[in-house]
């Protein structure tokens, strides 16, 4: 422990200042520049996949060799992309469904019937 | 802002409030000065990285926080007793059922078990603090700023009005202005930082610092409990997070996200806040089965049933926990699809939870039991459990939702669950392990009439509850027709019942603090895992040497061997970390800048921001590495304790 903390930590350093850049660049992108909506899209998803991979390896220990109950990191971001995919999928699901059967038949009846559910939230 | 805006005027029970908070901390600074005790604070608690005092000022603030939601409770059932009472208002009704449920849940249930799992985890494991200390110390004071910031609501610019669920669009800027909604998501999301960094911290400690010889298969089932209670804190807080993020960027700065008029979604923020909220109530559950399954193992005196069952159902319940859902909005209005996929996701539920409960009957089956105080929490959980989880079925299937819905039935499920599961183990938790902590037992006699009043007002106030439901009566009115009062009636007394069983089981705590037997040994139950191994009172460093646990029950196995967690000739210098101020500070700066942002105060809130950062950098070169508690030192505090 003792040695290892007091070392310089310069791939930290680097990987700071590199993802701080790319929070400004992603902020010029969408903020200050004139490129078109798709580009400035595209490009703000591809600085974060960059962004997400300095993290992931500069910091999260991705890198390190399994020890104990297997390769901790490796699991938690597996857990972790099948929650973002239960978020994403899940919402679309529940969200977009279904929604057009109540307005074909007598869409505006049904209507008032949830306006008046939900007012008792 | 004028000085009458920002306090809450012309409620004669606020007024009362203001008094009371007046009072009791104008008394608490004086006995502090005069008895000479703030260096005693500062040094012993307001510092400490222990996880053992981490874990008291958890089970103190929640016990607070107890009171608090419980008088809220008791102001509502006052209302609700008869047709045309006027005790409270719509609106002051409104503010208290919203206090109410969010204290509950987060301030009250969260932290008491969080402070169990503080105290109890490491010493189950053989650990002699948590992996991070400094961190757990920092998030006990982001969770008790975070409760101060949501309880001061009340007299200082308002409190929230729109549920504990705080829907969209109701809570948003134009319908709910005002500081209000801003002291629920600050308070949350304040305190949720700190929940996070606790599911991480522990998570760590039991995959890392276990006993040697203790596999992940033959540890405790509390902790078991803890770990599967991590990992959905780990993956469904980031979830509130970003919800109370979004919607505070709605209120405070303009944007659109849960708002009709600006294309937004009102009702993604129901969808993004159950997917936190499922898991949450598990995250309260969870840790309660563990609880059980320790106190009625060692009652019944015996092996606790099925333990791989009991581990596997865990996981499989927190896996499904993050796909149902839906099952609290099925009347949004999504089609018969959707709502079926949730509808049979919700009732698979049920079948890891029965197996628990199967369990646990095969474990007192044909055994020896021993009706102490935590003994009869436990055998009071497991009938009344299987009423809310039954029940809980019930409002799974979709088309009968929309007729439970929102209604009284609901009320009576949660609170079954709630009450029964998490209430009734925190009791049992504390009782159980107090001597641990303490050096004493609660009184027996007083504790087993605080139980019956407790739990005999518990089903008489939510018992009828399920009926009244049933008669149409929905949640969130403050009026009662007269067809309702009979049964609001009985759940009113019931109520207070409830009431006077919790001020007994305080008043307990007085009464043994004064009269109870000193614990001699360590190990006051006959207990089974490495916690009983420690001396009572555990000293700060718990294990002069740590224990091989290579058996389940690891201590039954220690002493038929005879061994100790005091070897003499194997004891080495312990390392300790050092007690530091850091976190309460960087917290208390972290509420006040959360505070400005309440108010809407920019400027004030970045500064505060600021002193956050510099905070979090004044840590970053902080290189205390703690201290070495010497061999001779050792000797004399396991000597002392043990009374060698
Ligand atoms: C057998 C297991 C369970 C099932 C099938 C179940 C099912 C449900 C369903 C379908 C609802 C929504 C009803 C409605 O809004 O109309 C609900 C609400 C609720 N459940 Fe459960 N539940 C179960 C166990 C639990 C547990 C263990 C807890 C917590 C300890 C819990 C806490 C709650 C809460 C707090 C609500 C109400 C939230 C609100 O609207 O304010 N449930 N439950
Ligand atoms: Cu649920």
């Amino acid at each position: 422990m003792a040695e290892h903390s007091k070392r310089f930590p310069i791939n930290h350093i680097i990987g700071f200042v590199l993802s701080i850049v790319l929070t400004l660049l992603a902020a010029w992108a969408a903020l200050g520049s004139d490129l078109p909506v798709k580009w400035i899209v595209a490009g703000i998803m591809t600085l974060a996949v960059i962004q997400a991979g300095i993290q992931l390896f500069m910091f999260m220990h991705m890198t390190e060799r399994e020890s104990g109950g297997g390769h901790v990191p490796w699991n938690m971001m597996f857990h972790g992309f099948v929650l973002a995919a239960i978020i994403v999928a899940g919402s679309l699901f529940t969200m977009s469904f279904g929604f057009t059967h109540d307005h074909d038949d007598g869409g505006s009846h049904q209507q008032e019937e949830q306006q008046e559910e939900h007012s008792g939230h | 802002m004028k000085l009458d805006e920002f306090f809450v005027t012309g409620e004669p029970l606020v007024y009362g409030g203001m008094v009371s908070i007046v009072l009791v901390t104008s008394a608490v600074i004086f006995l502090l000065t005069y008895f000479k005790r703030w260096g005693w604070l500062w040094r012993e608690w307001l510092t400490t990285v222990d996880h053992k005092k981490i874990g008291i000022m958890y089970i103190l603030s929640a016990l607070a926080m107890l009171f608090r939601g419980g008088m809220d409770a008791l102001m509502m059932r006052i209302q609700l007793a008869f047709p045309n009472m006027n005790f409270l208002n719509a609106q002051h009704y409104d503010e208290i059922f919203t206090t109410h449920g969010t204290i509950m849940i987060i301030f009250m249930a969260m932290p008491f078990l969080i402070g169990l799992m503080n105290i109890i985890v490491p010493l189950q494991i053989g650990a002699r603090d948590f992996a991070f200390p400094f961190v757990n110390a920092l998030s006990f004071w982001s969770f008790f700023f975070g409760a101060m910031l949501f309880n001061i609501s009340f007299v200082i610019g308002g409190s929230p009005d729109a549920g504990w669920t705080s829907y969209t669009p109701l809570s948003g800027a134009a319908m709910s202005p005002g500081p209000g909604q801003n002291f629920y998501l600050m308070g949350l999301q304040l305190s949720g930082i700190g929940t996070l960094a606790t599911g991480i911290n522990l998570m760590v400690t039991i995959l890392k610092m276990r006993a040697p010889g203790m596999k992940l298969f033959k540890m405790p089932i509390f902790t078991w409990s803890t770990l599967v209670t991590c990992f959905i804190i780990i993956f469904a807080f980031p979830i509130l997070t970003v919800a109370l993020a979004l919607l505070t960027i709605d209120r405070i700065f303009g944007s659109q996200f849960f708002t009709v008029t600006g294309e937004g979604m009102p009702m993604m923020w129901a969808n993004l806040f159950w997917m936190w909220g499922h898991p949450e109530v598990y995250i309260v559950i969870l840790p309660a089965f563990g609880i059980f399954s320790e106190v009625i193992a060692t009652f019944a005196r015996k092996r606790l049933f099925g333990y791989h069952a009991m581990v596997w159902s865990m996981i499989l319940i927190a896996g499904l926990s993050f796909l149902v859902w839906v099952h609290h909005f099925f009347t949004m209005g999504a089609g018969a699809f959707v709502n079926s996929v949730f509808s049979v996701s919700t009732m698979l539920i049920a079948v890891p939870t029965g197996v628990k409960i199967f369990n646990w009957l095969a474990t007192l089956y044909k055994s020896k039991i021993e009706f102490t105080t935590p003994m009869m929490w436990s055998l009071a959980f497991i009938p009344s459990f299987v009423l809310g989880g039954v029940t809980g079925v019930m409002l799974g299937m979709a088309a009968a939702d929309y007729q439970f819905h929102n209604s009284y039935f609901l009320i009576a499920h949660f609170h079954y669950v709630l009450i029964a599961g998490t209430v009734f183990a925190c009791f049992a938790g504390l009782e159980y392990w107090y001597p641990k902590m303490f050096g004493h037992k609660l009184n027996e006699r007083i504790g087993k009439l605080a139980f019956w009043f407790f739990v005999i007002g518990f089903h008489v106030t939510f018992f009828p509850q399920y009926f009244v439901g049933l008669d149409g009566m929905p949640r969130r009115v403050f009026y009662i027709i007269p067809e309702w009062m009979p049964l609001n009636v009985i759940s009113t007394v019931g109520a207070f019942g409830m009431g006077v069983g919790f001020a007994i089981f305080v008043f307990n705590i007085y009464y043994s603090y004064r009269n109870s037997e000193r614990e001699k040994t360590g190990d006051s139950w006959d207990g089974r895992t490495l916690e009983w191994a420690t001396p009572t009172p555990v000293p700060f460093y718990n294990f002069a040497t740590v224990p091989h646990a290579d058996k389940y029950d690891a201590f039954l196995d220690m002493k038929e061997k005879g061994e100790t967690t005091f070897e003499e000739e194997k004891l080495e210098p312990i390392h300790m970390p050092s007690n530091t101020g850091q976190p309460i500070i960087m917290m208390a700066i972290a509420a006040f800048a959360s505070f400005a942002l309440i108010f809407e105060w920019i400027t004030l809130a970045v500064i505060g921001l600021v002193g956050v950062l510099i905070m979090m950098g004044i840590r970053s070169f902080d290189y205390d590495e703690g201290y070495h508690v010497e061999v001779d030192e050792i000797k004399r505090i396991e000597r002392e304790a043990r009374g060698l």
